[in-house]
Formats: C-alpha cells, sequence, structure tokens
C-alpha cells in the first residue's frame, strides 16, 4: 500500500511559494557588494565597504554591545520569574490557575501596538520617579523586554514541567523535603533543557524585538534592530544590506545544522 | 503555602504593575484625554481619515490573510505528505525565513522591489520594461511584504491539522476509485478545515496590529491603524486617541481570540 503523494501541480505551485519565501534573502546579496551609498545592484564594481562599515563603526558596534545586555539580562529575569511561576503552579495546583496563566500569557497574545503603547506610558511615568527604569535607558529597555518575553518562557517551561514525573517530588515531598529542596534539588535540575531553551527562545526574541523598542527609546539606548530600522527609514544605507546577509547566514546555517542534526538521529534510530 | 505564594506571585506582581496598570492607565486617557467623556471613541469612529485607515486595514488584513494561508496550505501539504527529501527542503524554505528579523526580511523586499531592485532590473535585461516600475511605498508592497511575514505562521496549525489526517480514510477513497482531484476536494480539504480556520484566525490576529513591514515598505503611502497609533503618539500627539484606537484595536482582537479558542475547544472534545 503505497501513501498518496502530492502531484505535480501541488509540488509546482510549492516551488513557487519557496521561491516567494526565499526571494528576499537572496535580494540583499547582491545590493550589500555595491560600491554606492545608496540602495543599488553592483554595476560591475563590487566593494566590500559596506561590511568594512559595520566593523568599523563604533555605533554599530555599541548597538551589537546593547542588544546583547539587553537580551542577556531580560532573558534571565525573564526565565527566573516564568520557571518560579510555573513550579509554583505546578506544585501547588491552585484554584484559578487558568486564570493566572492566562493573565501572564496577555502580553503574547494582546497587539504589538498596545503593548508598545501601554508600556511607552509607564515608562513616561517612571521617568518621573527614577532614572535607572526610565524611558530611553537601558534598565527600560529591559523591563520593555521582560514583559514581552516573560509569556514565551512561560509556555516552554510548562511544557518541560507537563514532561516531569510528579512522583518523583511526591517522593521527595514524602521523605521530608522543604519546598527549597524540592525546588532546587528535585524540580529544577530535571527541567533544566526546558529552562535552557526558554533562555534561547527569550534571547532571540529579545535580539529581533523592534515594535516595542522602537516606543520606548529614542537616543540613548539603540539596540540593534532600532539602529536597522533608523537606517531604513531615512535614507536606505546599504551596511544593513551587510549585516541581513551576516545574520540570514547564521540563521540558514543553525537551521541546517538543526535539521541535519534530527535526520542523523532518525537515521540512528531506525 | 508561604513558600509557594513566594513562587507564583513576582511575575503577577510584575505584569499587573508593568503590563495592567498601565493599561487601566491607557484606558482611563481614552475617556478624559482631551476631555471627559466619548468623544475620543466617537472621534475615532467617525472621522473620515480615520475611517479610511481602518477600512485600508482591515482590506489589507483580508488579502494578505487569504494570500498567506493559501501559500501556506500548498506548502504545508508538501511538507506534511511530500517524499523525505522534499519534506527536508521545504521545511528549510518555511524554518529559515521564520527566525530571520522582521527588518531584514522588509530590507530584503525593498533590495527587490524598490525602483533600483532586483526586479526592476531584471525586467529592463528582460527588455520587458524602459522605465522602472513603482513597487514599493504602495499596498502592493505591504501585502507581499506582510504575506511574507506571515506565512510560516498559517504553517503551523495547518501542519497539525494536516498529520492528524487519517491515512486509512485517504486509501480507501483511492481504494473506491476516486481520482486525486476529488480525494483533495471532497476528504481531505473538509478533513482539514479546521486547520484552515485556525490559520486564517490566528494569521487575521497577527496581521491587524502589524507595524513594522507596513511602515517601511508603505513609506508613509498607505498608513495602517498600528501606524496611525505610532503617529498620534510620535508626531501630532493627541494620546487620547491613541489610546481609544488601542483600545478598540485590544477588544477586536480579544473577541477574534475568543473565537478560536472555542473553536479549539469543541475540537478538543
Amino acid at each position: 500500500m503505497t501513501r498518496l503523494h502530492p502531484g505535480r501541480i501541488a509540488t509546482l505551485l510549492t516551488a513557487l511559494v519557496a521561491l516567494f519565501l526565499l526571494m528576499p534573502l537572496i535580494a540583499v546579496v547582491p545590493v550589500s557588494f555595491t560600491s554606492r551609498r545608496y540602495l543599488s545592484l553592483p554595476d560591475g564594481k563590487y566593494s566590500l565597504r559596506h561590511y568594512q562599515a559595520l566593523w568599523e563603526d563604533p555605533e554599530w558596534l555599541g548597538s551589537f554591545l546593547t542588544s546583547l545586555q539587553v537580551g542577556a539580562i531580560a532573558s534571565l529575569l525573564a526565565v527566573a520569574l516564568a520557571a518560579a511561576f510555573c513550579i509554583g503552579i505546578w506544585m501547588l495546583r491552585p484554584r484559578f490557575s487558568g486564570l493566572m496563566t492566562g493573565f501572564v500569557l496577555l502580553p503574547m497574545v494582546a497587539p504589538p501596538v498596545v503593548s508598545s503603547l501601554t508600556l511607552y506610558f509607564f515608562l513616561k511615568k517612571l521617568t518621573e520617579w527614577n532614572s535607572l527604569i526610565a524611558y530611553d535607558s537601558l534598565g527600560g529597555v529591559i523591563l520593555a523586554h521582560m514583559v514581552m518575553i516573560v509569556p514565551y518562557a512561560v509556555v516552554v517551561v510548562m511544557v518541560s514541567l507537563s514532561q516531569l514525573d510528579r512522583r518523583m517530588d511526591l517522593a521527595a515531598q514524602s521523605m521530608g523535603a522543604s519546598v527549597p529542596t524540592r525546588v532546587f534539588g528535585v524540580i529544577l535540575p530535571n527541567i533544566r533543557f526546558g529552562l535552557l531553551g526558554a533562555f534561547f527562545l527569550c534571547f532571540l526574541l529579545s535580539w529581533d524585538e523592534i515594535g516595542v523598542t522602537l516606543f520606548v527609546t529614542s537616543v540613548e539606548t539603540i539596540t540593534l534592530p532600532r539602529r536597522m530600522w533608523m537606517g531604513l527609514r531615512d535614507n536606505v544605507d546599504p551596511s544593513i544590506a551587510a549585516l541581513s546577509v551576516l545574520l540570514i547566514l547564521v540563521v540558514t546555517v543553525l537551521v541546517v545544522l538543526r535539521a541535519a542534526i534530527l535526520m542523523r538521529r532518525e537515521k540512528q534510530a531506525r | 503555602m508561604r513558600a509557594y505564594l513566594f513562587l507564583i506571585c513576582p511575575v503577577l506582581l510584575f505584569l499587573g504593575g508593568s503590563y495592567l496598570l498601565p493599561f487601566l492607565g491607557i484606558m482611563q486617557l481614552s475617556f478624559t484625554d482631551p476631555e471627559p467623556g466619548l468623544g475620543q471613541y466617537s472621534h475615532v469612529l467617525t472621522d473620515p481619515l480615520t475611517l479610511s485607515v481602518i477600512w485600508r486595514t482591515l482590506r489589507i488584513c483580508v488579502i494578505v490573510t487569504a494570500v498567506s494561508v493559501a501559500a501556506a496550505y500548498v506548502i504545508t501539504l508538501l511538507w506534511v505528505r511530500g517524499r523525505p527529501l522534499v519534506r527536508s527542503l521545504t521545511e528549510l524554505c518555511i524554518m529559515i525565513p521564520f527566525w530571520i528579523s522582521v527588518l531584514s526580511r522588509a530590507f530584503g523586499w525593498m533590495s527587490m522591489l524598490s525602483n533600483r531592485g532586483l526586479l526592476n532590473s531584471w525586467l529592463k535585461d528582460l527588455g520587458l520594461i524602459e522605465t522602472s516600475l513603482q513597487m514599493t511605498r504602495n499596498e502592493f508592497a505591504v501585502i507581499i511584504g506582510m504575506s511574507h511575514y506571515l506565512i510560516p505562521f498559517a504553517v503551523f496549525p495547518l501542519a497539525t491539522a494536516m498529520r492528524n489526517v487519517d491515512e486509512r480514510v485517504l486509501t480507501a477513497a483511492d481504494g473506491m476509485g476516486a481520482s486525486r482531484l476529488r480525494i483533495f476536494w471532497q476528504v481531505f480539504l473538509p478533513m482539514t478545515a479546521s486547520g484552515v480556520i485556525g490559520a486564517t484566525l490566528l494569521v487575521f490576529v497577527f496581521s491587524v496590529g502589524f507595524f513594522v513591514t507596513p511602515a517601511l515598505l508603505g513609506g508613509g503611502q498607505s498608513v495602517l491603524i498600528a501606524e496611525l497609533i505610532y503617529l498620534w503618539i510620535f508626531q501630532i500627539p493627541q494620546w487620547g486617541m491613541a489610546a481609544a484606537m488601542s483600545v478598540i484595536l485590544m477588544l477586536a482582537v480579544g473577541g477574534i481570540l475568543v473565537l478560536l479558542m472555542r473553536r479549539y475547544g469543541e475540537m478538543a472534545k
């Protein structure tokens, strides 16, 4: 008995869709090698000046470091908050746990522009009280990113807890382990891969975040996407093509690597 | 008991303080700024300029949703049901764009479609056009860019639905002599209808509040709701209007999400 495979028409249509999906990723490559200072195709003269600009311009480097910092701190704090919440819900199974989880997931489902406006409003108010966590400050961006990524951390940690055997925790409890011992000695070590996955996802989301960042920063704290936005909005700067090519390369390598690892595992399993 | 509260409460307090409370502040603004009452709402819903933005947003989102779900259906079909090699290739075509920054993708479309871009230079080389076609800074570019962003999101609910199709039903249809086309239209498509509805609602919700791609590819020529809110904050400060529009947007999206959950709740039963 053979499985019904899609026919020629479906294959042709898919090829068109695949072309559509890959087209803009391919289009940035020639633009990044242009020798001119505006968005154009290289006419015979190829140049690496835009790659050089990325490397030599302290502004790009500064934004790169800002993004790294924001991503690392916001993800770490978001995963800590999310893990505590999920473990608490998992251990206690309180009433209204569905409602509480729904509330925590709110920033993920609300339209991004509404979240952006809300956080802008909040940080503007905070600016009247302090300068550490304020509009257009590192602390402010970190807080805004935390709000946006905490729901994703909660989802990943919840999934990883749902695969944990409850009897393990019950055994520890019956032998008189306190709540901190159960959390740090039993539960956390068993969901470490989930926590790691949550951290990576959060970091990636923060690294790419632009909608909210656009509202809560202006000239002082400029993350990498924010600087790209500035280069796109005013005169289109081909340095962004060079940066995009580098980012696309990194993503492609990671995705292909992951696919290759999965395929190898499948083969070994057979 | 207290130990558990120390675990659960921090994130609730954090989001309560930095998300829920400010959102209530926004709601308050929508009724009070610049003057108390429902003036902001009635302005948003009657002002011809604002209404034209709302209509444009709805029109573009409907087109984008249709394009994205149709394209995603085709590519998911091969991702789920193709031969192993085809499956791996389509997976790469879905996953690579999915993980790439929205800015790089918008910029990619700028490089593709702009006056000095790749497409215009190809068309000129082929001798099909003399002068460059204007393909950015208009609704066409916005629709292309948004669809490109949203196709991978439509793929996931569709893939779930297609994986749940019982192979034996298809084999039975095949065994009773149905043509391939008929198997697709009368058996496979109805069996994946839940995935199509899920993908449609999901993509529509995402597209309505979309900001970055329309702002970049529309070039100020086709302003959507999200960009209008941005303009109301940073260009012509009108907090009350921005707040009222946000509340309306939140309610609309909330309504669609409730529909979505009901739908999936019924399916789970």
